[in-house]
């Protein structure tokens, strides 16, 4: 990519683990993201898969200095976030913007929807206070809700207006970049396939970068240019989107992609499914070598041994897996 | 024969609001070994169905207005607390979506899991914890000696759902009602528990009641599907049909609003509106203030769940017509 708008570089975000209150002793750490490299390309949206407790929402938190890093660059516009002092870091972190999964905490019950999007407005000063009701009403129309709501209070607004509530919110600050944490997980069938294309859409339009969180792989694929898989704090493989859920190349993606039932009942009965046995390992002792050996069902000696590097397969693609050519 | 047989139930909530309607005139059977999947989104009334079974349904607010269900000479709804007390728990068990909230934490996994063998079968302590092992290591849970004196926040979500399935067949129920029960589950677990109830079903013969808005699941699992909106069954078919050839718009609308059907890239459909607000009177098709093919008689007239192929039944005027 000539140009990313957002580069990661081996970004690691550890959690002490620690027991005790005065005398506190130091159990161990959690992994939560291990050495992460990621580019987003401007206008790019990059979909980032994985279950519970891989770290994808962990990398989310850390791109918007929710947690602090523990090693590694955060690279916005060729800024470096992670050094850099507050004031800089706050003009940088305006240009990305954060939508959450749940829709009903995520925004404050106290605060009609007005004050809810003026808000950033006026922190940020971005535009006279004069014109912020004339913004508000505008940011509305964008996520298609009528501005005749705005007095009103998030518990007034069913599941899926409230999610299109906090696009506005994030939108307010003209962001270069969108991170959407499960931003549809919540949602029923029919509202999901709005918020999907409203995001899409508002992507297009407006030339913004999407990070797009989500453990749903059918609304990943239909939503992203390429795909990140995340095992345990670390991407095990990156690629174009169709190609990543077509043709998985790493043990996990495989098995991955199998688990999904798909709404077709005839293909659904003749696929064999790969059936990973057990839960995923916890990241306060990641397995040596290779985190998803102990559940691969290719798994060797060497596997055990070296802790796989992300290597080139298919065109586009990089896959963490040394048995890569031989599976 | 069937093994159960629902009839005109009709489920409304007492509000401050309103009397909220939340199941209304919904009638159904299910077969011996059969899996009946019941499919909507939220508010359309298929857990409060099977809450209302099952006697879960909080008295008040809530009332069943009308309705039978007769579970093998049995009705459900109108039986002694006695007579139902022998049938729930043990006859028909009930899983649930939250693996989390339904296990009592205070109490170690054994037991919960062998009080139903205690209450219904009245074995000994031994001899129950005996059946205890069995069952866990039937799901497929290792070491099941250790891991029966543990307590719940000790095991995983996936883990979780696996002692509460363990627990819901314990007794070798004839049909198990399962509510969402992978919704809060990870894909690959997910995949590891349907497996399993497919598995255990086979094992008992027993039917499945499987409650779910995910169309992906319901396809590999269910030999037919019931879907839901608003309180009513809109469409019941065997799964393929469903999948295939669906007549009501309903559930035409709901196929293409997945992501994994529709091409890449294109604009997903879909459905204007909202879901009609339930404590309002509804004369016609509920669906019809959203649904495309809308036209007035379908705002007035009420329209029934009628056979149109044997074993295909829909609640569309105009399908039924033939005019769409």
């Amino acid at each position: 990519m000539s140009d990313p708008i957002l580069e990661l570089r081996d970004v690691k975000t550890h959690f002490p683990v620690t027991q005790g209150f005065i005398f506190k002793r130091h159990l161990g750490t959690v992994k939560a993201v291990d050495g992460v490299n990621l580019t987003l390309g401007r206008g790019e949206v990059l979909g980032l898969v994985g279950e519970s407790g891989c770290g994808k929402s962990t990398l989310a938190r850390t791109i918007m200095r929710l947690v602090p890093t523990t090693a590694g660059s955060v690279v916005l516009e060729g800024k470096n976030l992670t050094g850099a002092d507050a004031d800089t870091a706050r003009e940088l972190g305006r240009k990305m913007q954060m939508v959450f999964q749940d829709p009903y905490a995520s925004l404050n019950p106290r605060l009609t929807i007005y004050a809810t999007l003026a808000e950033p407005l006026l922190v940020h000063r971005m535009c006279p206070p004069a014109d912020v009701p004339a913004r508000v009403a505008e940011l509305m129309e964008v996520v298609g809700l009528a501005p005749r709501f705005m007095q009103k209070y998030p518990h007034e607004f069913s599941g899926g207006q409230r999610q299109r509530i906090a696009i506005a919110r994030a939108l307010a600050l003209q962001p270069r970049i969108i991170i959407a944490d499960e931003p549809v997980s919540a949602l029923d069938v029919s509202i999901q396939a709005q918020i999907l294309n409203l995001l899409a859409e508002l992507g297009r339009k407006m030339n913004l970068s999407l990070i797009f969180i989500a453990h749903d792989l059918s609304v990943v694929k239909h939503i992203s240019d390429r795909i990140a898989v995340m095992y345990l704090g670390k991407i095990v493989e990156l690629g174009p989107a169709a190609d990543v859920i077509e043709r998985p190349q790493h043990p996990y993606t495989r098995a991955l992609v199998s688990a999904i039932p798909t709404p077709n009942p005839d293909t659904e009965r003749a696929r064999q499914r790969i059936v990973l046995p057990g839960d995923p390992p916890s990241p306060i002792n990641p397995p040596a070598g290779c985190n998803f050996h102990p559940r691969c069902p290719h798994a060797q000696e060497k596997c055990k041994a070296t802790e796989p590097p992300l290597i080139p397969g298919e065109p586009g693609r990089t896959v963490a897996c040394v048995r890569l050519g031989e599976i | 024969m069937s093994l159960l047989t629902v009839n005109d139930l009709r489920t409304y909530f007492h509000t401050r609001n309103g009397v909220y309607r939340a199941v209304d005139g919904v009638s159904f059977s299910v077969a011996r070994g059969e899996t009946l999947g019941i499919v909507g989104e939220s508010g359309s009334g298929k857990s409060v169905t099977c809450y209302s079974l099952m006697g879960l349904v909080p008295q008040p607010p809530g009332r069943i207005e009308s309705g039978t269900a007769m579970f093998d000479g049995v009705d459900l709804l109108h039986c002694s607390p006695a007579e139902s007390c022998r049938i729930r728990g043990k006859r028909i068990a009930m899983i649930f979506q939250d693996p989390m909230t339904s296990l009592n934490p205070y109490l170690r996994i054994s037991e919960q899991l062998i009080e139903p063998l205690l209450i219904h079968e009245k074995l000994s302590k031994a001899e129950a914890i005996r059946r205890g092992l069995e069952a866990l290591e039937a799901v497929g849970i290792n070491d099941p000696a250790k891991r029966m004196s543990l307590y719940p926040h000790e095991f995983s979500g996936g883990m979780r759902q696996r002692v509460m399935i363990a627990m819901a067949l314990i007794t070798k129920p004839e049909l198990l009602i399962a509510d969402e029960p992978t919704t809060a589950l990870d894909v690959t677990v997910q995949a590891q528990i349907l497996e399993l109830i497919k598995k255990m079903q086979r094992e008992l013969g027993m039917a499945v009641i499987f409650i779910t808005h995910d169309l992906g699941v319901v396809s590999g699992l269910c030999d037919r599907v019931q879907v839901m909106y608003a309180g009513r069954i809109v469409e019941t078919t065997d799964t393929r049909t469903l999948f295939y050839q669906p007549k009501h718009p309903y559930t035409r609308a709901l196929q293409r609003s997945i992501p994994s059907l529709q091409p890449k890239g294109s604009e997903l459909y879909t459905i204007r509106g909202m879901p009609p607000d339930l404590s309002k009177p509804l004369p016609g098709c509920p669906f019809a203030p959203r649904c495309e093919f809308a036209v007035e008689k379908c705002i007035t007239t009420p329209v029934r769940l009628t056979e149109v192929a044997p074993g295909h039944s829909h609640a569309c005027l105009r399908a039924q017509l033939g005019e769409i």
